[in-house]
């Protein structure tokens, strides 16, 4: 069996004819297998969806109840027939409830990675390597000059900041979910005790976390009722990204602005954004995780989907790899 | 090095200068010698390495790595030096630690060509990334950070409790990395001794003339002095050593070399740097810009802009500091002086004598020469006191040129502003009448009330035709757009401005709501300023 005959990418999204499922589909579709639940790989509408409880719990949180018509748990781990084709879900690595799914046939087993990481990250289960035929993986910073720092020096970062600007409110632009729970956990985990600050779009997706046990601290909402230009002095305010110089932060006193991303990695992407304090924390995989990861699956065919394929491609190439970039459309992750 | 970079990657995203001063404040009261005093030297522009050029670091990081995935991360990133401070493959160092501030310049200093690339890569090799970039534009030169030499001083005297004068007056007697200021500084040590010759003394500054200054001064307690549109400096001369100093206490010697070789034995000068010959011409700021921020000079450049000092003041002759003694007795002393010195490079600033202060004020608004901006008033018993005290000296500026404007451009600030649209470029029209069109003619930030800035950032908003990341286009036609009465210093030619104009000092000093932008001025009632 060809491996495009399993898989092969069409507007929808990523499709499996034997099996008649789209992974992570940007249109509605009769089946859909979401790798995790952020907005660009997980949308509404589809009529039966097949994902991790964590998924499909922050799926009903964003989307109402209503988000499918069928909703079916994968165990990590667990085999799934669907038409022959043999399904299952593995960690990623990315944010709660994230996985990879491998999908075998006829003895070719293709991953999908979906987005992951290979970086400690204490809000979810650590990524395991899946051993494969075909690899598609993600290239969000398929560059070498990606190679993310230590997270807990980064958070050190900021608690530093915090000591020498007290007068000052942190604000800190980052992705609702998986991103901004990381970095608050990550605070918790140098030393960082002070309840931290919410905008209302992080509200829900925290609470369920800290329901999963993770341990996040004192959160306290963002908005309240006040003097403009006074509240979060010393203090973190964690937000969507988006609001960073936006009317939202007039309400804090002498807002700094801080970006958690691995965008940060790039100085005239910090000042492009008028960030005052770039943290470089993703939730992406670096240049290093994402060559170790293509050898670790022992794959000799390599898909490169949303990135910066052409530098995956080329060094698959030096190392004997077969590589081709996999148009997928709709991934995007400036915000990451 | 690690604390080192982590200091210029903050200060390069900060805008406040507050802010600025905390980090550098901070810097140096944790980092131990030596490192925080080559940190200083790097800020203050004090080191200089030869031996390293970008291409072969380029060479280097190629000779480590697939060209094409070099050649994609360069293209992704833009800058070279960063680049390679990314995509440079982390060695196996085995337990060397990465190198302190201190390590790496005296490595740096002691560099010879041949050995450069060598030691370039194994310093690379025990670094982080961002202390790579930091290595990369030391060794380099270009740190363009966004701090002056200015404001690290600043940051010292706020370390120590001093007046940033006391530093200024010592600085250039003191070589990194500076163990004894700091001793001193933090109160460990005496205050060092100068030894070196031709120090620079801190200059005196004069206050804006208030609206009812007038009724408290006696006009026959003050000397009026034309104020001359050059550059404020101070040349120094002592025992064979000559230097000429801006009025921040940077050495520009290097660039002026005409005027410092003319300077005379043992004397300590103030006055305005000026390009001309003092008895036939004196030229305009423009023509003074050909000469300013250059290394060496060109002698074409010292023949077509020759340079000379007009004479303001005496601060020390012979040996004897006159900074105590009251202005008229300096003003005797430095006429007495004129004789000596080469009348091609040096004269005297003229006294304007006036009567009262509505003669002077007709003086003020119709001068004798384009290069004369305002007037200076100087107490004459007044002693030279170093910095901006309050009461001896006033300066009394000519009035502003004004013109109408249209908002064409708003940009998002920072900081403080990040979110309001406070950054204006605006435009004035061209082209015939039913043929309007506006051509930008500068930018300005400042200059308006809080209150301004929020009813600016919202018309801002309601008024969008197009945004570009922070930038936002803004309707500007005959009929509909908002008119800004903008306030300037000068005007000069400019071949990198398509309206060929460039304004010194632009401010919005009036928001005209109720002016029709079709009113706002034409492009002529500016060329019509530029002098031929």
């Amino acid at each position: 069996m060809k491996p495009e005959a399993l898989l092969h990418s069409r507007p929808e999204g990523l499709y499996c004819p034997p099996g008649n499922f789209f992974i992570d589909p940007v249109r509605p579709v009769e089946r859909a297998l979401i790798t995790h639940a952020h907005a660009d790989h997980a949308r509404a509408g589809h009529a039966a969806v097949l994902a991790t409880r964590e998924t499909l719990d922050i799926m009903r949180l964003r989307y109402g109840g209503d988000f499918t018509k069928s909703k079916q748990v994968a165990e990590l781990g667990e085999r799934i027939d669907l038409g022959g084709v043999a399904v299952s879900f593995h960690p990623a690595g990315h944010v709660l409830g994230s996985a990879q799914i491998a999908v075998e046939a006829k003895g070719l087993r293709i991953v999908a990675s979906g987005d992951y990481k290979r970086h400690p990250d204490a809000t979810c289960t650590p990524f395991e390597p899946v051993t494969c035929d075909v690899f598609i993986t993600e290239a969000t910073f398929g560059l070498p000059v990606f190679v993310h720092p230590d997270p807990e020096s980064e958070a050190r970062r900021l608690a530093e900041s915090l000591r020498q600007f007290p007068e000052r409110a942190h604000i800190v632009g980052a992705y609702s979910l998986g991103k901004a729970q990381r970095l608050i956990s990550l605070m918790r985990s140098v030393g960082h005790d002070a309840p931290i600050l919410i905008h209302g779009a992080l509200a829900k997706i925290s609470r369920y976390y800290q329901g999963r046990g993770i341990k996040l601290g004192k959160l306290e909402p963002a908005t309240v009722e006040g003097i403009a230009g006074t509240r979060g002095a010393g203090q973190i305010i964690v937000a969507p990204p988006s609001v960073l110089g936006d009317r939202w932060t007039r309400r804090f006193a002498d807002p700094l602005s801080v970006f958690a991303s691995g965008w940060m990695r790039i100085r005239q992407r910090a000042r492009q954004r008028g960030v005052e304090l770039p943290l470089i924390l993703s939730d992406h995989g670096d240049w290093n995780e994402l060559t170790r990861t293509i050898r670790e699956t022992g794959a000799s065919e390599v898909w490169v989907t949303h990135g910066r394929e052409e530098a995956i491609v080329r060094w698959c190439a030096i190392n004997g790899i077969a590589a081709r970039p996999l148009h997928l459309v709709g991934y995007e992750d400036e915000a990451e | 090095m690690r604390r080192f970079s982590e200091l210029l990657d903050r200060l390069v995203l900060t805008p406040s200068r507050n802010a600025k001063l905390t980090l550098l404040v901070d810097y140096f009261a944790s980092v131990p010698d030596p490192d925080r005093g080559y940190a200083l030297a790097a800020l203050t522009g004090g080191l200089d390495f030869p031996s390293v050029k970008p291409a072969m670091l380029r060479a280097l990081v190629t000779e480590r790595m697939d060209e094409v995935l070099f050649a994609y991360s360069y293209d992704y990133v833009g800058d070279l030096a960063e680049t390679i401070s990314l995509v440079w493959p982390v060695a196996d160092t085995g337990s060397q630690p990465a190198p302190a501030l201190g390590e790496v310049v005296e490595t740096l200093s002691s560099l010879s060509r041949s050995d450069a690339p060598a030691v370039m890569a194994s310093l690379l090799d025990r670094l982080d990334p961002s202390a790579r970039f930091a290595l990369i534009k030391l060794a380099t030169g270009g740190m363009r950070i966004g701090v002056s030499a200015r404001l690290a001083k600043q940051a010292l005297a706020q370390l120590g409790s001093h007046d940033v004068a006391e530093i200024e007056e010592l600085w250039h007697g003191l070589e990194a990395p500076y163990e004894n200021l700091f001793a001193w500084l933090l109160g460990q040590a005496e205050k060092p001794e100068s030894v070196a010759k031709a120090l620079f003394r801190p200059v005196m500054l004069a206050n804006p003339l208030g609206e009812g200054d007038f009724e408290k001064l006696d006009p026959a307690d003050f000397a009026a002095e034309w104020k001359w549109d050059g550059i404020r400096v101070q040349a120094v001369s002592e025992s064979g050593v000559k230097r000429l100093y801006s009025r921040t206490g940077d050495d520009v010697s290097p660039a002026f070399p005409d005027l410092v070789a003319a300077l005379g034995e043992d004397v300590s000068l103030d006055g305005e740097l000026l390009v001309g010959d003092p008895s036939t011409r004196t030229g305009s700021f423009s023509d003074l810009q050909q000469r300013l921020n250059r290394k060496t000079v060109s002698r074409k450049m010292l023949a077509d802009y020759p340079a000379f000092l007009r004479c303001y003041d005496l601060l020390q002759t012979g040996g004897e500091d006159l900074r105590a003694r009251p202005f008229t007795e300096r003003r005797a002393r430095l006429e007495s002086l004129m004789p000596s010195l080469d009348p091609h490079r040096f004269d005297l600033s003229p006294l304007v004598a006036f009567a009262g202060w509505s003669e002077l004020e007709r003086l003020r608004s119709d001068p004798p020469h384009p290069v004369i901006e305002g007037v200076m008033l100087k107490r004459l018993d007044a002693p030279y006191l170093a910095g901006r005290p309050k009461g001896p000296w006033f300066k009394w500026k000519r009035d502003p040129f004004t013109v109408d404007a249209v908002l064409m451009y708003a940009q998002r600030g920072h900081g403080k502003r990040s979110s309001y649209y406070s950054d204006y470029t605006f435009g004035v029209w061209s082209g015939a009448e039913g043929d309007l069109q506006l051509v930008p003619v500068g930018k300005a930030y400042f200059g308006f009330t809080d209150e301004e800035l929020k009813q600016i950032d919202k018309y801002v908003r309601d008024n969008t035709i197009e945004r570009f990341g922070p930038v936002r286009s803004v309707r500007a036609e005959p009929d509909h757009g908002l008119v800004m009465e903008v306030a300037f210093e000068g005007l000069n030619r400019s071949t990198r401005h398509k309206s060929g104009v460039a304004m010194r000092f632009p401010r919005i000093a009036r928001l005209r709501w109720d002016k029709p932008a079709a009113e706002a001025d034409r492009i002529e009632a500016l060329t019509a300023l530029l002098d031929d």
